[in-house]
């Protein structure tokens, strides 16, 4: 059983990172229904284009709001709820709308950028946009302060590090207001960005341009807004009542990337309250050779099952020993003395009955005899 | 199988995160080499997981280097991809070179929605041109892009059309225009999704299905199904198995077993939620890593269910 239980209790903001395909969404799900098992009240957040945390936790539709889930459902797996679980899929691009609508100073500015044809695109296409919109809805959540804990899993990207940097991207891409100077040049700069207008003129076609002009003049009144809130998500996400819950699996590209990751969480100064390894591989370090292991179980299998259960052992063996290598260079990487490892299951947990079981093996049994209850310093925000 | 494909001129291989996608890629790469078509793998800098792969250090600026008899590999950055771009697109005064490392040109590429996407796609597109538009280049028959997770494919397919709908008139709305009907064509180029018989692999391949078909008239090509497990042990061998005393060998074989059992459950789903796209299957390898050995195995695998 892990200790996830003392490591969460004093935290508001849990983030689940890590690479691509390592199944963060579903421990965001599990350590969200953990959590609302002790008595929290958790809002879970994902960014999940397959709809996998509505498919876990049976909802038909997420909203861009948390919708309260169903305790019931998990009553028949064994667990009740002392807490309260909500989940949301968030849906980048009302996000940023919504983002608009707030920062935008009147009702004509807010129409103008919300028609603008470059807007359209850049709550999709523009980098860090969705990472951008994961952190402003946290932000969000965090100030109506509604929920006690919220777990937000982080957008898929083969990079867990998109996420940190992503406010810093996409204020340096509103920043484009230098560009639109040199759309508009005045002074020296005419003759230089003159030429290159020229080119780009000809490349492009006017329109485009036209449209890019227009559209950093009118994001320039909003562009304090946006600076302000990525300086409040920054001392939030440095808040000691915030941490990363680092995800990976034993596989040499995530868990790279995690141990990098873990760096530069350490480096801004952020907190870590665990690593999750996913899809460990039993280890049988009594394991010697399939000729033994065959000998062994010979009497009671007979001779030819005995050697293929014995050749079948050898190769779950032989990934079980690559995953203990990999535990090793986390666990020195990290100075993680026990990361919280999680077995390779025979099938992916997709229903609300295998979600149970997961948050079991995070938070060990009982949830009853460890209700958290929420220090009184973090109620007052 | 693979090779109702080798008709096509470009296979963009796309799936969820972490299903071996750059794997398949390679594979792909080293089988239709093996049948004599002239072949190049591109990646997308910075990963080099196919170059890796393969056994050697991805090359920089653009180059194509071979690394296999008939394989080529290239590595696309941004960078050498815009400044080849203006070379090759836009005839004028000012040395791409010197446009490209312009800041405002830079602003420019960054602040334009789908650029980025748009000079990744299509420098795929200029690959499999004949004639290159690269003068003197190698002309391929096969270009097997390893592409990003499908959440992005919908965004890296539509970036011409984006970019074309944006920039409306111009040289980049012209070629926006040709990589896009080169995309969506499907006797040229196909996607390629690559899953692992388990549940979320399989939902997301079958959404990645729909999006495409409704967002882009685009249908998959192929689907190919990675990390299979082989099935080793019958119900009679099971019941014998619940009989025998715990050992960590049979609870090995058990899970094996159930692993198995599960991914033919998933594997079953998606063949049903598929219409006639083609379907292949690729073993589970037992290693811990992934060499020019493995990606030679599993090309084998691809080559020999060609018709």
């Amino acid at each position: 059983m892990s200790d996830l239980v003392s490591r969460l209790s004093d935290k508001r903001v849990v983030v689940c990172a890590g690479a691509g395909g390592v199944g963060k969404t579903t421990v965001s799900a599990a350590v969200a229904l953990g959590l609302a098992a002790r008595g929290r009240r958790v809002a879970v957040v994902t960014i999940d284009p397959a709809r996998r945390l509505a498919e876990a936790l049976g909802l038909d539709e997420l909203g861009n709001r948390p919708q309260p889930v169903d305790p019931a459902l998990f009553t028949s797996s064994g667990l009740e709820l002392h807490g309260e679980l909500s989940a949301m899929m968030l849906d980048a691009k009302r996000t940023f709308d919504d983002l608009i609508e707030r920062l935008a100073p009147n009702a004509s500015a807010r129409e103008e950028i919300l028609a603008n044809p470059i807007y359209a695109h850049l709550s999709t296409t523009v980098a860090g946009s969705q990472e951008y919109a994961a952190i402003a809805k946290l932000f969000e959540l965090e100030r109506e302060g509604d929920h006690d804990v919220i777990v937000l899993d982080t957008p898929p990207s083969r990079n867990a590090i998109d996420f940190l940097q992503a406010p810093d991207r996409l204020i340096a891409f509103l920043e484009g207001r230098a560009l639109a100077a040199f759309m508009r040049p005045t002074g020296y700069a005419i003759r230089a960005a003159g030429v290159v207008f020229a080119a780009l003129r000809r490349i492009t076609g006017v329109a485009l341009l036209d449209d890019l002009t227009t559209f950093f003049a009118l994001l320039s009144g909003l562009l304090d807004g946006f600076r302000a809130r990525a300086e409040d998500v920054r001392d939030l996400l440095t808040d000691a009542a915030t941490a990363f819950l680092i995800v990976t699996s034993p596989d040499r590209a995530p868990l790279e990337e995690a141990i990098y990751f873990a760096a530069e969480l350490e480096r801004e100064g952020i907190h870590r309250c665990g690593v999750i390894v996913n899809r460990v591989h039993p280890f049988d370090p009594t394991e010697r050779d399939i000729a033994t292991t065959a000998t062994r179980l010979q009497d009671a299998l007979g001779a030819p099952l005995a050697g293929r259960v014995a050749r079948a052992h050898a190769d779950v063996q032989r990934l079980a020993r690559s995953d203990q290598v990999a535990l090793e260079r986390l666990r020195l990487a990290l100075h993680e003395a026990e990361p919280i490892c999680l077995a390779d299951r025979e099938a992916d947990v997709h229903d609300v009955a295998a979600l149970v079981e997961l948050q079991r093996e995070l938070f060990g049994a009982a949830p009853a005899e460890r209700l958290m209850t929420l220090p009184v310093s973090l109620r007052r925000r | 199988m693979a090779f109702a494909l080798t008709g096509r001129r470009l296979l963009i291989v796309s799936g969820k995160g972490g299903v071996g996608k750059s794997t398949v890629a390679a594979a792909l790469g080293v089988a239709a080499a093996r049948r004599g078509l002239r072949t190049v793998v591109a990646e997308i800098a910075g990963r080099g997981d196919v170059a890796r792969m393969l056994g050697v250090e991805a090359a920089k600026d653009l180059r194509e280097v071979e690394v296999y008899p008939g394989l080529c590999h290239v590595a696309i950055d941004r960078q050498s991809a815009l400044e080849e771009y203006l070379r090759n697109e836009v005839p004028g005064p000012l040395p791409a070179a010197i446009l490209a490392h312009s800041r405002a040109f830079q602003l420019f590429v960054d602040a334009a929605p789908g650029m980025g996407e748009l000079l990744t796609i299509g420098k795929a597109w200029e690959l499999g041109q004949r004639p290159r538009h690269n003068r003197g280049a190698v002309e391929y028959d096969l270009v097997v892009l390893d592409g990003p997770a499908s959440g992005q494919l919908a965004g890296l397919l539509a970036a011409p059309r984006t970019f074309g709908a944006v920039a409306r008139v111009g040289p980049v709305s012209r070629q926006g225009a040709a990589v896009d009907r080169m995309l969506t064509d499907p006797e040229t180029t196909g996607v390629v999704a690559v899953a692992t018989p388990e549940q979320m692999a399989v939902s997301e391949t079958l959404c990645l299905r729909g999006a495409l078909r409704s967002e882009l008239g685009i249908d998959l090509a192929a689907v190919i199904v990675n990390r299979a497990f082989p099935s080793r042990f019958t119900a009679r061998d099971m019941a014998a198995l619940s009989a025998a005393p715990d050992d960590p060998a049979v609870r090995s074989a058990r899970w094996l077993h159930g692993r198995g059992q599960a991914q033919r459950a998933q594997l079953a789903r998606l063949r049903k939620g598929l219409a006639d796209e083609r379907l292949s299957t690729l073993p589970f390898l037992f290693t811990d890593a992934i060499g020019l050995d493995q990606v030679e195995q599993l090309g084998d695998r691809l080559e020999h269910s060609l018709p």
